[in-house]
């Protein structure tokens, strides 16, 4: 019995690797001359699988159109774009090991990922060190691409979204104090939660609470009865979508009334089911939001509703645009060389994309709008925009 | 004084549970001498077949909570039989590292079973009101977590200190040779042991998961080595011990962030100064709070 139960068990696990690998749909009538294999790294398991889930199937579309229209043409030959999927299992020295693995033994052109800040800091170093160029979709600490001229990303910056979150608390709910609680052990929350105090003091408000907790924490009331004590207008928790729930929930137990704002991570459909009424009313910012999206976003939002049945979350739209920028820069350089689409991707100017027009600044970072969601109904709804001075130019 | 009180209730809970886990620890300890590090997972297994119990068939609280403990002790029995019964001869790295081994294996069937995305009870599980007194914030959901805890840890006790059954398991415990020759069957009361230790564990896991609504197959892991840490400290083997070892560490959890601010020490410092904290106890008291020294038979 045990053993029947084990190889049960043992199918089932296979299953479920074997499922991080999708098929590629390969189109006859092309004459594809060879392939170019993509690394893309993403949790597929861990604390944040959805934010894995929606990174391969963004791949995968992005991937199958491209193919579809018979590849990259480099050279006027054309190639078959093929992508190496790896689970960094939410981890950073899994990120590390798998994206050494891509470069020398798949020998990918060029990563796309990972998502979350923590694992694409490390990553960034191995891609940057062994020359092959990185796009992380998602990552917006600034530290990813920080003098690394190899690694790109297609999100804004922290310390761009720390003064936008800033100014947002301050016009919408006219706050003068605010409290901030954060993961210490992450990248991502840990700088946004400083970008957030400094651009919050900078403007008057005043920072009553700087708490802070540690990785896989689920108890959060210790924190919170000290910020509480200390009555802020607004709380702001930069976490991601496992975390939030657990925060504003025991927040209202512990009898806080005001509003809990959060930032680009919140952004998962997951987080509506996990938090449900509690999370009703809420604001965060992020990258794209569905109803104002331009009609590349609109040809891209049907596409991904008719594949996957379900509206794309902002990993989804920002994978899609690495992809985008990846294939635009091959095709700009001609050329298959990695030294090469390095260049053609630092010299990419005013690119339309899912979320808006975006162009790359000297450190591989993108200049590009912010968008506050207000969650209603149980669905992230559109509330304001918001851009740096001057962009996009008329 | 209101931020006081706060915050005791706080750490009542999270130490409640804390304690709730680290029961089963030390029961199957006292009795075996065996750490069971499979316990964790039981507990992630016990939470998950609340989902199953709230979710799948749509019961109401307390008939998941007892389906769930009953479904769970009995993996925990037949966990015993199956894979700690045929090494009781073998050295005890052995059954060990078995342990381990099954706790992997709890985690990641359950993982190829429910996949990784988090779970949580429905809405209407427990409704949560917020009961204001006196400036103190009270919810309903850390009342139930409280008392059904302190009733649990009362019928447990009852059980080891008042029947039959709870003398021959602290006859096991004081002699595993001479029991067996008085007529108790050993392997029954090991049974029972590991039945009241999982259950509990399951019940542990159920109300977590209504205090912390996000369940994963990994949830098991951090939690479990936390209510190992309390029963070592409350004194491996006692019942009381661990109930104390849970709500010290629940305490300390809560109350270092709580005070550290004010001399100066951010909630960073929450887990080494606990977990210093706890050294130092171990320093002075090896065998815990309530342990005694077990005297090595030659």
């Amino acid at each position: 019995m045990s053993k029947r139960l084990f190889t049960l068990v043992l199918t089932l696990a296979v299953v479920v690797a074997a499922f991080g690998s999708f098929p590629v749909v390969a189109q006859d009538d092309c004459d594809f001359v060879g392939e170019v294999v993509v690394g893309v790294i993403a949790p597929l398991t861990g604390d944040i699988p959805k934010v894995g889930q929606s990174t391969v199937e963004a791949a995968n579309m992005a991937v199958d159109e491209i193919n579809a229209a018979c590849g990259l043409t480099v050279d006027d030959e054309s190639y078959e774009v093929v992508i190496a999927v790896e689970d960094n299992e939410s981890k950073a020295e899994s990120s590390v090991s798998v994206a050494t693995r891509l470069i020398v033994e798949e020998e990918v052109i060029a990563i796309i990922g990972p998502q979350a800040s923590k694992q694409a800091v490390p990553t960034g170093q191995v891609a940057n060190d062994r020359e092959t160029p990185m796009i992380s979709p998602w990552s917006t600490n600034p530290d990813t691409t920080f003098d690394r001229p190899w690694v790109f990303r297609a999100a804004f910056l922290d310390p761009f979204q720390g003064p936008v979150l800033a100014n947002f608390v301050a016009a919408e709910f006219g706050a003068t104090s605010a409290a901030v609680l954060y993961d210490v052990a992450s990248d991502y929350p840990k700088g946004l939660a400083e970008n957030f105090r400094d651009a919050a003091e900078a403007i008057g408000i005043e920072i009553v609470g700087f708490e802070s907790f540690t990785l896989g924490d689920t108890d959060f009331s210790s924190q919170l009865t000290s910020i509480i004590a200390q009555e802020p207008d607004v709380l702001f928790t930069p976490q991601y979508y496992n975390e939030v729930p657990l925060i504003v929930q025991q927040a209202r137990e512990l009898g806080f009334e005001g509003p809990i704002v959060g930032s680009d991570s919140w952004g998962t459909p997951d987080l509506i089911d996990l938090c449900g009424e509690a999370c009703e009313g809420l604001f965060f910012s992020t990258h794209y939001a569905p109803d104002i999206a331009t009609e590349v976003g609109q040809t891209f939002i049907s596409a991904y509703e008719e594949e996957y049945g379900a509206k794309p979350d902002d990993v989804a739209a920002l994978t899609y645009d690495a992809f985008q920028l990846l294939f635009t820069a091959i095709t700009n350089a001609n050329s298959l060389d990695k030294e090469d689409v390095r260049e053609a991707l630092a010299g990419v100017e005013l690119f339309e994309g899912v979320t808006g027009v975006m162009s790359f600044d000297e450190q591989g970072d993108p200049i590009k709008c912010a968008v506050i969601i207000e969650i209603k109904d149980g669905a992230f709804t559109y509330y304001d925009s918001a851009c740096p001075a001057g962009f996009p130019p008329e | 004084m209101e931020f006081f009180v706060q915050q005791f209730v706080n750490a009542l809970q999270l130490g409640s549970l804390y304690a709730l886990i680290a029961l089963g620890y030390t029961m199957v300890y006292g009795v075996l001498l065996l750490i069971n590090f499979a316990h964790g997972d039981i507990f992630m297994v016990g939470a998950f077949l609340g989902v199953f119990g709230s979710i799948t068939l749509d019961l109401p609280f307390v008939p998941t909570l007892v389906l769930s403990m009953v479904l769970t002790g009995l993996l925990g029995v037949g966990i015993e039989r199956v894979a700690y019964k045929p090494l009781r001869q073998a050295s005890r790295l052995s059954v060990v590292i078995t342990a381990l081994g099954v706790g992997l294996l709890l985690e990641n069937g359950m993982l190829a079973l429910t996949g990784a995305n988090p779970r949580s009870y429905p809405q209407t599980f427990i409704t949560t009101r917020v009961y204001d007194i006196g400036g103190v914030a009270i919810s309903n959901v850390k009342i139930i977590i409280i008392v059904l805890a302190a009733l649990l840890f009362a019928g447990l006790y009852t059980i080891v200190q008042r029947t039959k059954w709870g003398m021959a398991m602290r006859a096991i415990s004081y002699d595993k040779f001479a029991v067996p020759l008085m007529g108790v069957s050993q392997d029954q009361i090991i049974s029972l042991t590991f039945l009241l230790g999982t259950g509990l564990a399951a019940a542990g896991g159920i109300l977590w998961g209504v205090a912390f609504p996000v369940l994963n197959p990994y949830m098991g892991l951090r939690v479990g080595w936390k209510a190992f840490v309390a029963a070592v400290v409350g004194g491996i083997g006692d019942i009381r011990g661990a109930a104390a070892g849970g709500l010290l560490l629940g305490f300390i959890e809560i109350f270092v962030p709580a005070y550290g601010d004010s001399i100066g020490i951010s909630s960073t410092w929450r887990d080494p100064i606990a977990f210093g904290l706890l050294l130092i106890i171990l320093v002075v008291r090896p065998t815990g709070l309530f342990g005694v020294a077990r005297r090595q038979k030659v």
